[in-house]
């Protein structure tokens, strides 16, 4: 039902922009959509498991621009992007596993500890590099020059396919493993979860290892779609992440949901600032405006669900 | 009715523990050994660090600095620490003081008077308080995601106060509010000192503070015992609220315009960290009022540091992220029993 | 008699301040239906915890066919084939019929889950239930009585020898109770041993083969069901354990007179209470006296305004009011302790003086905060005059023990002077010595003039310090009994009369 909430939506709003504005439903508009939120949406996916859990994992905009800094720092030692983009990959694995643990053994809240991660990584950034360096490696151009034709002179990317798949990956972790199953598991319900033999530990850290892993490929799509490394860069995109998760129909309070609705979460933000800067009247901050009135509409919806289900399991 | 009753008993005094000394009982005693060990290293590698002079009437030297500095987010993590210990949370101050300082600016600019422009901005501030307590204590959101709305919304809004672009104002008397001095003590250090000392009343001299830590403890039980949870609860959203206010008039007059992008970015965070380092915990129960104010100070004192130590700024957020993960693991319960159990083993 | 299935031999469990369990034997037989009853606290869901893995033990030993064994979560005890259903928590609501089924042994193809199998599979486990549901709805979204019945299928695998049952009626109408025994006959013939907890006295004498019963830690019963009349039943699990208070000579004495301070009058809510009538005077002390599950809290709880009732007037006084909320009811001078001390009674991190003072400052509200003084005043009172074992009055409340943390409860109703103190169940779970405080206090009380409406599971309590008792039964008022002379039996007599 969310879900399906979520795709009228998205909907609502791109048969908006295709009633108002001329080429607004081309394939040009769509895969561009597609292309320019690719590692937004790719970083979502890995928030989705953790928030799916019950969890929340701040450190994701950090991660990215961590990344990013890293491979470019390597890149000017003569690393093929592809090599480092691996290296970053499992470093993120590994840093959000150690998250996992640190939370599920220590007992902090996720809140606090992905808080201080967040700082870490983004200090890292700083101690690489204060400036924007390139990636001149030729690989990166010809990943971003790379794309498939779609009929009616749009195009899909790289980053979009890598999206894509990410997606296709995560959809099949979640919906088709027992790891997938025991997440939904414990974020419905830690305890009984625990009394129905799920392993609780191990999962904590598989699904904080698989947001550092999606967090850190996020980085590596950022770092190709733009060729350089920012220190600065993808400062907040946790909060967009978040917010593509709970407009995608994920309860904040874990459980439930679907990780396919956080692609459509991701896609209702960035059609709304592509609405945006077609009109060209409408000023930036409209966007904001919109994904907290969403945001608002959404979480009251779930509350309202959440509510008459938490009325169901009192015992009488 | 007096109730006397003979002692039928003699209590039996639980046992003390042996010789465990009263100062490390003393909550402000771990955040200001910390605070202590950041001054001490300041005080080898920077002679100079104590020193405070007065140059035109007002006072300088890196303590006064620390203080000045840290004046918005002390301001912003009082009011944090009020909310924490009723166990909530409120991620919307960063955008409160966006829109504060957005809305001042506006009024200015619209020719009203000073006195007016800050009454004004206060009251903004109380609805957006009022607003969180609203989707906390009625709607039964949970306090991360109903503050998340704002935080995300808020800066929208002070855009679009703004109109997308950084406004600047003149005005003498916001001016003396964040950058004057009274005497030879700058303002906004005696603003953020007011705003203490209102706090501490509030929380120390109505029962304010013990209702608020009681649904912090315990919510259910706060009910059964007569306590207005939701009001305690909307009440310490609309401090916050006001806090995130008046750090925002001060933000905002001290770069004389207001940027709605930047101002008070991640101070929500830095807030937190405080009223954490100061030994708060985020499951409520407590508000420490003077503890959260050493937090600010050791995050103000830790940036200070490392730009008087030469190191680069750039290890400014790598040396905060480690000592918070040294903080948090020191707070965790896990590990202070594994360290308490040393402890006690080692003991006769 | 058949050599035993499961055994527990001199098992203890304590928790912080609390023996759970203190040297139990039980011995649980294939193909009988085993009850384990007793009141809340008794022990029982511990006991069941331990036997299936949930909860490590700290002495004595489990047996399985004679065999020690060791449980080290409940997924080992699923292994050597001991299934249990847990009261509070069993499954996940948001997760459908057949992800709750098939969690951690789900099928599985390339290392993928097949739902389709997994529906199957989940399917198959419910018939042998006979039960046939959509298992791909989310199991929130079924009445309590389905989820219950999965959580059972959940439990019953094909190798299950042992089935724990933790309160499996207490959310079913008849109907839906006679079809799980007709399954739990069914399970019995195929040999299974099923534990079976409840507080329905008729249900246990439709089912049971065998009762223990459990009280404050300790078994104080064990008989074949055909040898335990109910009322013998009902009196093991009252208890016989307060001969140390003398006999209730002061309160018969005490002259409870003059108008009603508290009236209530066809005070009820659906689904919760009937409808009752009580009346308090200065000096009463009126026994609410029940089984588990009888409605003692509810009363309490309907009358202090802490359940919103729908029906009923009360009068305070002779005024009438209305009380909606624990507020209205403290204003007009009544007091409830509750019986849950930790979860609706204390708060933990606050110190001794502020949980004493809390009732009265909230009475004066937020502006009015006593002074330092005053408070540092009332505590150390409180604290000598009911002999709370704590080394000042600074001490976080949850640092003392459970008797101790009770008398903090009702010195903070004492402090905030009350016309009428409610107390739910005021000496359950503490020691021997704060028990006889207690008793002694609530007498003192009500000879000072004060009204008490006090909920109880020990009869022996009741009867010594009441001068009138309620009787409850299915959440109804079934009797009240007073006079010179309140006789246990009679009260047994009136819980236990069909």
């Amino acid at each position: 039902m969310p879900l399906a909430a979520t795709i009228v939506v998205f909907l609502a709003i791109y048969a908006f922009g295709a009633v108002a504005y001329n080429n607004f439903l081309s394939t040009l508009v769509f895969g561009d959509l597609l292309t320019d939120n690719a590692f937004v949406i790719i970083a979502a996916i890995g928030a989705t498991f953790v928030i799916l859990s019950g969890g929340i994992d701040l450190s994701v905009g950090s991660m990215i621009g961590f990344v990013s800094v890293a491979m470019a720092a390597l890149d000017a030692h003569g690393w093929h992007p592809l090599l480092s983009g691996l290296l970053m990959v499992s470093f993120g694995a590994m840093f959000g596993g150690v998250m996992g643990a640190l939370i599920d053994a220590c007992d902090i809240q996720p809140f606090i500890l992905t808080l201080a991660a967040m700082f870490l990584l983004r200090g890292l950034c700083f101690v690489i590099t204060l400036d924007s360096l390139p990636i001149n490696h030729p690989f990166v151009a010809a990943f971003s020059d790379w794309r498939i034709p779609l009929p009616g002179g749009g195009r899909l990317s790289a980053s979009a396919l890598v999206m894509l798949a990410s997606l296709a990956a995560a959809i099949a972790l979640a919906h088709f493993t027992r790891f997938g199953a025991n997440v939904y598991a414990i974020g419905g319900d830690r305890n009984s979860a625990r009394l129905m033999g799920a392993p609780i530990r191990r999962t904590m850290v598989q699904v904080y290892a698989l947001g550092g892993f999606y967090g850190a490929l996020a980085g590596v799509a950022y770092a190709f779609y733009t060729g350089s490394g920012y220190p600065l860069a993808a400062v907040g995109v946790e909060l967009d992440a978040i917010a593509a998760v709970v407009l995608g129909g994920t309860l904040l309070t874990g459980g439930v949901g679907y990780v396919a609705g956080t692609l459509f979460g991701g896609l209702i933000q960035g059609t709304i600032q592509t609405l945006i800067t077609f009109d060209g009247r409408l000023t930036s901050w409209w966007t904001k405006i919109v994904i907290g009135a969403l945001l608002f509409f959404f979480i009251t919806a779930q509350r309202s669900i959440t509510r008459s289900t938490a009325l169901m399991r009192r015992p009488a | 009715m007096k109730i006397e009753l003979p002692t039928s008993a003699a209590p039996a005094l639980a046992r003390r523990s042996a010789v465990a000394p009263k100062i490390f009982e003393w909550r402000a005693f771990w955040p200001l050994l910390a605070l202590g060990l950041i001054l001490l290293v300041d005080a080898f590698i920077s002679p100079g660090f104590f020193s405070i002079r007065l140059v035109e009437g007002r006072l300088y030297g890196s303590l006064i600095d620390i203080l000045y500095r840290g004046a918005p987010t002390a301001v912003v993590a009082l009011g944090m620490a009020v909310v924490i210990g009723a166990r909530g949370i409120d991620l919307s101050v960063g955008a409160v003081i966006a829109i504060a300082g957005a809305v001042m600016t506006e009024l200015i600019h619209g020719g009203m008077s000073a006195p007016a422009v800050l009454l004004a901005t206060l009251f903004v501030s109380l609805i957006c308080g009022l607003w969180n307590g609203v989707l906390v204590a009625f709607l039964d959101i949970q306090p991360i995601i109903a503050t998340l709305i704002l935080m995300v919304a808020g800066r929208g809004v002070a855009q679009m106060i703004d109109a997308g672009t950084i406004v600047t104002f003149r005005s003498e008397f916001f001016s003396a509010i964040s950058t004057g001095r009274l005497g030879p003590i700058p303002s906004r250090i005696v603003v953020a000192a007011a705003v203490y000392a209102l706090t501490w009343a509030a929380m120390r001299r109505t029962a304010l503070g013990l209702f608020v830590e009681s649904v912090g403890a315990n919510a259910e039980a706060s009910r059964l015992t007569g306590i207005d949870s939701k009001f305690v609860t909307v009440a310490t959203y609309l401090i916050s609220g006001v806090a995130a206010g008046i750090a925002g008039i001060l933000i905002t007059s001290d770069i004389r315009g207001s940027d709605a992008n930047n101002a008070g970015l991640w101070m929500e965070l830095d807030a937190i960290l405080a009223v954490v380092l100061g030994g708060g915990s985020l499951n409520g129960g407590r508000v420490y009022i003077f503890n959260t104010l050493i937090g600010v100070l050791i995050i103000q004192s830790l940036t200070t540091s490392i730009l008087v130590s030469g190191l680069p700024p750039e290890y400014n957020l790598i040396v905060k992220a480690i000592v918070v993960f040294f903080c948090l693991l020191l707070q965790a319960r896990p590990v202070r029993q594994a360290v308490g159990g040393m402890m006690w083993a080692k003991r006769p | 008699m058949q050599a035993a299935k499961v055994e527990l031999i001199g098992v203890s469990k304590s928790f912080p301040g609390v023996t759970a369990l203190d040297n139990v034997d039980v011995a649980f037989q294939p193909g009988e239906v085993h009850a384990l009853l007793g009141e809340n606290g008794a022990g029982k869901s511990t006991l069941i915890k331990i036997m299936t893995g949930a909860l490590a033990r700290d002495a004595g030993a489990v047996l399985m066919d004679g065999k020690p064994i060791e449980l080290g979560s409940p997924a080992a005890a699923q292994a050597v084939g001991i299934g249990a259903v847990y009261q509070e928590v069993n499954l996940i609501p948001t997760l459908s019929v057949a992800a709750n089924l098939t969690l951690e042994r789900q099928p599985r193809r390339f290392g993928f889950i097949s739902w389709r199998k997994a529906a199957d599979d989940a399917r198959a486990a419910l018939a042998r239930l006979d039960i046939s549901i959509d298992v791909e709805r989310p199991l929130g979204s079924y009445s309590l009585a389905v989820q219950h019945l999965v959580a059972i299928a959940r439990a019953l695998r094909d190798d299950t020898q042992v089935l724990v049952l933790d309160e499996p009626t207490a959310s079913l109408d008849a109907r839906e109770v006679e079809r799980l025994f007709a399954i739990l006959r069914d399970l019995k013939a195929r040999g299974l041993a099923i534990v079976f907890i409840t507080h329905f006295l008729d249900q246990v004498y439709q089912i049971a083969d065998r009762i223990t019963v459990l009280r404050n830690g300790r078994r104080v019963g064990a008989a074949p069901a055909a040898k335990l009349p109910q009322v013998e039943l009902v009196s093991l699990m009252l208890g016989h354990e307060l001969q140390a208070v003398e006999a209730r000579g002061a309160i018969a004495e005490a002259k409870a007179g003059g108008e009603p301070v508290l009236s209530v009058k066809g005070l009820g809510a659906k689904r919760v209470m009937a409808p009752f009538d009580l009346e308090l005077r200065a000096g009463d002390v009126l026994g609410l006296a029940g089984l588990l599950g009888s409605g003692r809290t509810e009363t309490a709880k309907l009358v202090f305004g802490a359940t919103p009732a729908d029906s009923g007037a009360i009068h305070v006084g002779g005024k009438p009011v209305a009380i909606r909320s624990p507020r209205q009811a403290i204003q007009l001078g009544i007091g409830f302790c509750p019986e849950d001390r930790k979860r609706e009674g204390l708060m933990l991190e606050l110190t001794v003086r502020e949980n004493i003072i809390l009732a009265l400052q909230t009475k004066r509200g937020w502006l009015r905060l006593l002074s330092a003084a005053e408070q540092e005043q009332l505590a150390s009172d409180m604290i000598r005059a009911l002999a709370i074992a704590t080394p000042d009055a600074e001490k976080p409340v949850g640092q003392l023990s459970g008797g101790n943390q009770q008398k903090v409860i009702l010195a903070r109703w004492l402090v905030s002077n009350p016309r009428v103190l409610i107390l739910d169940e005021p000496t359950r779970g503490i020691d021997v010595g704060a028990h006889a405080e207690i008793v002694a206090l609530i007498r003192r009380l009500c000879a000072e003039g004060m009204a008490l409406l006090v909920a109880s599971s020990e009869l022996d309590e009741i009867v010594a310090f009441s001068n009138r008792v309620a009787v409850l039964r299915d959440r109804r008022k079934v009797a009240e009994i007073a006079g010179e002379t309140i006789e246990r039996d009679d009260i047994v007599q009136a819980i236990a009369a069909p």
